[in-house]
């Protein structure tokens, strides 16, 4: 290809220096690692899609709460909100000894945190058992997810919340299995500090659904 | 292999058993990005073939109803009555054309095959951040388009045929369009698929933070990089509020909840608002890498850097920003307050300043340039001028007042395929021609490609263009049988030129597989970088072996320096270190 002398380029659109670094470069011959570890950021990200799958069931359910005259509709029974209430604080409880679990770990890597992480695994099961429980009485109130749309809200929003605590006391019980084993010492961290994170997610999730179906 | 470039290549983790591999583990079940980048586009092209099919059924039907389809007395009941179709087969069969076209061509194909192919060899990595996940999110694609197809196989039941938009009630309720284990299907079939990009998005974005070659920073990413990191956000954050929606939908379906019905006390509209929500983002995710790779593309065969580089980045990510907020310009006609109308007419509106930032900036790009008109830059300037009369009808549609005139009118159909064939399609055959060296290892034909490139333009606008003129002569888009209703009856014969030249542009399409087929076992060999380009997959032996490089390139430029008049060659590669003299006088 014939070099072409037709375009004559202004000095200033020249590429820029090679010392010049260019934003977010690590700079040649360097090894750095990145800020953010690839695990973290692929679950960072993972949780900025279950937050739009959430925002979108909200909005629909901020819809239907919005949109009807009478909330629960008529016939339909109100929920539990005293039990929820102390369910509330058993998962808030799990979400402190995870913190206190990934804390210690991150203090020192290989640091004795069985009791805490088995608390958590005691405590999330035991938010699932109350829920779980709740759900048959609200069935034999006649609240199903065909009932009515109020039910239909309720059992997919709380239900797919339960489904991903389900999945995080599944996590973090491969996660103790690690602990227990002594797989992730010296540098324990990462599994812990991902497992907690996650956990974290999921309490702080169950919080705004909280307020939005049992208080609003 | 030099000493320096086999250390470099075994630091990297999943070398040593390279050699080892068998059949299954390179060509089927592989880790490797740039397999799984063919799988997915042996994939896209496959089903390229079916939506085009189904596309020709389509318009057989419209020029000449009720007469019976040549080669189609094979197909059963009830898609084809002895080679007639019938109103729901006619259903079906858009319905399936587009679903196919977008969820199985266009996204496999831009995002799963380039995406996949190109980011690890253009930000200078040996493979994306996570291998395993990457070949899971290929499986479970591929396992979704199976559970797609199946739906064509339901005895007695013709497949999905609520059109791509799936609106309730017409999805929901199964005695609407007869259709029942077909419509479950295509929802089961996309939330897999919603999986399935959901890996992949998060696989591309990890990799272009994290995994970028030393010196390459944000501002020297390809623009086709700068594309597929902006698609991926927006998959990431569009897609599961599809998913949430399509959930909501099958338990409509199957479950006895009524959340979109209206009899049950439900709402069809909340429907409309979170597909819009999640569908006028996803138009973006399949135009913009196509915007990205004709933007290198320009570069490369104008010899002349990119005009405006940062303005191109700001400006795709100015459009993805802007397309969250105008999903309500699908919907002026579903009864929205009028002031919430005009607000989304308006943002809608604004997306025109990026797009037209875009426009300027390929021609100035252009102009003055030694543009040499191989085949990938042809269809690289197709995809331009194209792209420009699809945006241009795209105004008058975010107009209230005209959209109420053309609403479900041809005159949308002649829109959508200005942009994702005109836009979208003509952007995949850029990149296959331009990057089918890289892929295979060896060149395509270029005799043979301008063959094919300049029937389907012609026949691509004899083809769709005439649908502006029967939309704003009132054609109703998705009905069956125009002869129905008198006042189309004077425009038939426009209807019959579409579908000859729709039959023109199917025809067109076998010279590329011809040479697509006949490149990949004897086409020339390809040297390393055959057309003298400066970005870092040149750098790669072509086909680029596991790993890609042997030793990891250091960046030390933008990826545009061509004609610079620092080195006396008309480009400069990403990779090549100057002399610090040279270097220096840059800097002045
Ligand atoms: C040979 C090329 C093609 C032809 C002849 C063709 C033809 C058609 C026809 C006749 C319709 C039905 C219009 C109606 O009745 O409303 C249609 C709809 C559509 N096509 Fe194509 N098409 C082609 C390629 C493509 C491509 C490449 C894409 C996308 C990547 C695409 C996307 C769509 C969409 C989204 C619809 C809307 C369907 C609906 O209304 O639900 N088409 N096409
Ligand atoms: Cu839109």
């Amino acid at each position: 290809m014939a070099a072409s002398p037709a375009i004559q380029i202004a000095p200033k659109l020249l590429a820029p220096a090679e010392s010049q670094v260019d934003f977010g470069a690590r700079p040649p011959g360097t090894r750095s690692e990145p800020p953010v570890a690839n695990a973290r950021l692929a679950l960072l990200l993972f949780m900025a899609t279950e937050t739009m799958l959430f925002a979108g069931l909200m909005g629909i359910f901020v819809v239907f709460r919005v949109g009807s005259r009478a909330w629960p509709p008529v016939g339909q029974p109100y929920l539990p909100i005293a039990v929820t209430w102390i369910n509330t604080a058993i998962l808030m409880a799990s979400g402190w000894t995870m913190w206190r679990a990934a804390a210690a770990n991150r203090r020192s890597a290989g640091a004795h945190i069985g009791t805490d992480l088995s608390a958590t695994f005691a405590l999330g099961s035991l938010f699932l058992a109350v829920q779980g429980f709740e759900w048959v009485r609200l069935i034999h109130h006649g609240l199903t997810l065909s009932s009515s749309v109020y039910g239909g809200t309720f059992y997919i929003l709380i239900g797919l919340h339960a489904l991903h605590v389900i999945g995080a006391v599944g996590w973090l019980a491969v996660v103790m299995r690690g602990v227990s084993r002594g797989r992730y010492a010296p540098a324990s961290s990462q599994a812990v500090g991902l497992c907690g994170m996650y956990w974290g997610y999921v309490c702080a999730l169950w919080l705004v659904l909280f307020w939005l179906a049992y208080l609003m | 292999m030099s000493e320096t470039a086999a250390v470099g290549a075994h630091a990297h983790g999943a070398h040593a058993e390279h050699h080892e591999l068998g059949f299954i583990r390179t060509y089927v079940f592989s880790t490797d990005h740039k397999m799984i980048g063919r799988q997915f586009l042996f994939m896209g092209l496959f089903m390229m073939i079916l939506g085009g099919l189904l596309a020709l059924l389509v318009r057989w039907q419209l020029a000449w109803p009720e007469s019976e389809v040549p080669f189609t007395q094979w197909i059963p009941e009830p898609h084809m009555y002895a080679g007639h179709m019938d109103a729901a087969a006619y259903n079906s069969f858009f319905t399936m054309h587009a679903t196919i076209m977008i969820f199985f061509v266009v996204m496999p194909i831009l995002v799963g095959a380039f995406g996949n192919f190109l980011i690890p060899l253009m930000i200078g990595t040996r493979d994306m951040a996570f291998p395993l996940l990457n070949m899971l999110s290929f499986w479970i694609a591929l396992f979704s388009g199976f559970i797609m197809l199946a739906g064509f196989c339901i005895p007695g039941e013709t497949h999905a045929a609520s059109g791509w938009t799936a609106y309730s009630p017409l999805a929901a309720v199964p005695a609407f369009t007869g259709v029942n284990a077909g419509q479950n299907l295509w929802c089961i079939s996309l939330i897999v698929l919603g999986i399935s990009s959901l890996m992949g998005s998060i696989n591309y974005i990890t990799t272009i933070i994290n995994m970028r070659a030393p010196g390459m920073g944000f501002f020297r990413l390809p623009l086709t990089i700068w594309a597929l990191f902006i698609v991926a956000i927006l998959l990431l954050l569009a897609l599961p509020v599809l998913t949430g929606a399509l959930a909501m939908l099958l338990f409509d379906r199957m479950a006895g909840t009524s959340f979109f019905q209206p009899a049950g006390g439900g709402e069809p509209l909340l429907w409309q608002h979170l597909f819009w929500f999640f569908g006028h983002p996803e138009v973006y995710i399949l135009i913009l890498p196509a915007m990205g790779i004709a933007s290198d593309i320009l570069s490369v065969f104008s010899r002349k850097p990119i005009f405006g580089y940062r303005a191109m980045a700001f400006s795709m990510i100015g459009i993805a920003f802007l397309s969250w907020i105008v999903w309500g310009h699908h919907m002026f006609q579903s009864g929205m307050n009028p002031a919430l109308g005009t607000t989304f007419m308006i943002s809608t509106m604004v997306i025109a300043v990026p797009s037209a930032i875009k426009t300027f900036n390929w021609l100035g790009t252009l102009w003055g340039g030694n543009i040499i008109f191989s085949v990938p830059m042809l269809n690289a300037l197709a995809f331009v001028s194209m792209f420009v009369i699809g945006g241009l009808s795209g105004i008058y549609m975010a107009s209230t007042p005209v959209d109420i005139f053309i609403h479900d009118t041809y005159f949308i159909v002649a829109h959508i395929h200005y942009v994702v064939f005109g836009g979208s399609v003509f952007g995949i055959f850029a990149a296959v021609y331009f990057w089918f060296p890289k892929m295979f290892g060896r060149m395509m034909n270029e005799t043979l490609g301008k063959i094919h490139f300049w029937p389907t333009f012609l026949a691509f606008n004899g083809t769709f263009f005439p649908m502006h003129i029967l939309g704003i002569g009132g054609h109703m888009r998705r009905i069956y049988n125009p002869l129905q209703y008198d006042f189309l009856k004077p425009m038939q014969p426009i209807n019959v030129f579409i579908t000859v030249s729709a039959l023109c542009l199917g025809v067109a399409q076998i010279p590329f597989v011809i040479n697509f087929f006949w490149s990949l076992f004897a086409g020339k060999k390809a040297t390393i970088n055959p057309w003298n380009a400066n970005t870092l997959e040149w750098d790669a032996p072509s086909p680029p072996p596991h790993g890609n490089f042997g030793e990891i390139p250091t960046v030390y430029r933008g990826p545009y320096e061509y004609s610079s008049p620092l080195v006396p060659e008309d480009f400069l590669p990403q990779s090549r270190k100057l002399a610090p003299e040279v270097s220096a006088r840059a800097s002045h």
